[in-house]
């Protein structure tokens, strides 16, 4: 076994992140108009209750096949039906903490221990007083049953913290994912 | 089928800061309270973007030439690798970066500080790594710049690195450094990295043989993502059925 090489430790991304991470097509998992698409909107909260104004939240997922473009995938990388899917999003926060994705829902995933992982998103948040970034997933609310299935969200016993993770249907017929970095209503974060 | 076999990306110890680092007075009321719950990785955890050239613009890896006239300041290079722990390069993933002028003022609404913009400078830059896994900039050395986390704080200067690796769990944000900078013991996040070697890891080296006579300095800045813990499957036998 070689010796491994030391990591590169992170950093924050400080309050000038805009100069070239927000992208004009960032918020776009699939092309605008893709069939079946949604709008995920959320705002990101401080240990105040106050608006993070500069943070940048990001999203990764499969495809509706749950299926992902990417070698490390064992079941084959598989070209997205949906033309345009990237799968990634990408929105900084406004100035009411805002951040929007337009995207589809991901298919369910098998996991290696021969369960099934429920529709998410895994969410990162880049902020300035953030040393690193902080990750945890966004479930969908109308899977009821595949949510008390999966894995991930079966670990957490503590049903309030368990529900962080589940977005909540919105009037314009998308969903709301609220994050708050700490206190009362913090969110569900992940040691990766 | 049920038998997947997933790499493994080993947790990293006493590499990254504290998310509660006090002496950084921005941490205190967004770092999370609650101690991060384990996360196993599975499909979408070892996968992520594989975003290429289609993010590149023209002049995006040369930050002196967006503009009609050159950058004011001192011109340099800045390159290295970007290897995963075990020594194994990653080619084709994107690096952003950005930085301030070479009067530390960055071309951001929110930053006003007494110093003057360059109108021939951006500080946005982007590249692709090759196929050993190198990139090089052209840019300015940025200068140091105020902030308000205390009585005369300045950040010793830096510029701002985003990688994605290979899979969402390498991905990582941070700053690069330069060797010998006297602003570095009062800086909380440089030192937010406790741990000595790994603070180390964010200074660039000073390197004379990247250097150009007559036109700029060279800097290497090798980056280390944390790597899979070894090569997990082979896949060539299995076709997809799609
Ligand atoms: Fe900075």
């Amino acid at each position: 076994m070689s010796e491994r090489l030391g990591c590169t430790p992170s950093q924050t991304v400080g309050p000038y992140l805009h100069i070239v991470l927000p992208w004009s097509d960032g918020p776009f998992v699939v092309p605008d108009g893709t069939s079946g698409s949604f709008w995920v909107t959320g705002r990101v909260f401080d240990g105040n209750g106050d608006p993070v104004t500069d943070g940048l939240v990001e999203t990764w997922q499969a495809d509706p096949d749950g299926r992902f473009d990417h070698p490390d995938d064992p079941r084959g990388a598989t070209k997205p039906a949906i033309p345009g899917f990237r799968g990634f999003g990408r929105c900084a926060t406004g100035t009411d903490g805002e951040f929007a994705i337009l995207t589809v829902k991901p298919g369910p995933l098998p996991a290696d221990d021969g369960r099934t992982e429920a529709p998410h998103l895994d969410v990162s948040v880049f902020a300035r007083g953030l040393l690193n970034r902080v990750v945890t997933r966004m479930y969908f609310p109308d899977d009821v049953a595949a949510n008390d299935a999966d894995p991930v969200l079966a670990s957490i016993d503590d049903p309030q913290l368990r529900s962080t993770l589940i977005a909540i249907p919105n009037d314009e017929g998308g969903l709301r994912f609220d994050i708050h970095l700490q206190g009362a209503h913090e969110t569900a974060f992940f040691e990766l | 089928m049920t038998n997947l076999v997933l790499p493994n990306y080993p947790k990293l110890v006493g590499v990254h800061p504290d998310l509660d680092s006090p002496d950084y007075r921005g941490t205190t009321l967004r770092h999370p309270l609650r101690a991060p719950i384990d996360l196993p990785q599975r499909l979408t955890e070892v996968t992520g973007p594989l975003l290429g050239e289609g993010r590149l613009g023209a002049f995006d890896n040369d930050l002196t030439k967006q503009h009609d006239g050159e950058a004011q300041g001192q011109r340099i290079i800045v390159h290295g690798r970007v290897l995963d722990d075990g020594g194994k390069p990653l080619p084709a993933t994107l690096i952003e970066i950005w930085q301030a002028n070479a009067g530390g003022r960055y071309r951001h609404v929110v930053d006003n500080w007494p110093s003057p913009l360059d109108p021939n400078f951006t500080g946005l830059g982007r590249t692709l790594t090759d196929d050993a896994g190198r990139y090089q900039f052209t840019t300015v050395k940025p200068g140091a710049y105020p902030w308000r986390n205390n009585d005369n704080a300045w950040r010793p200067a830096h510029i701002h690195f985003s990688l994605f690796g290979r899979s969402f769990t390498q991905r990582l944000i941070t700053q690069m450094y330069f060797p010998d900078d006297p602003l570095f013991f009062q800086d909380p996040i440089f030192n937010s990295v406790r741990d000595e070697k790994a603070r180390q890891r964010l200074i660039s080296r000073y390197d004379h043989s990247a250097t150009i006579d007559h036109w700029a300095l060279g800097f290497e800045f090798d980056i280390v993502l944390r790597g899979a813990s070894s090569t997990p499957f082979e896949s060539a036998e299995e076709d997809d059925d799609e």
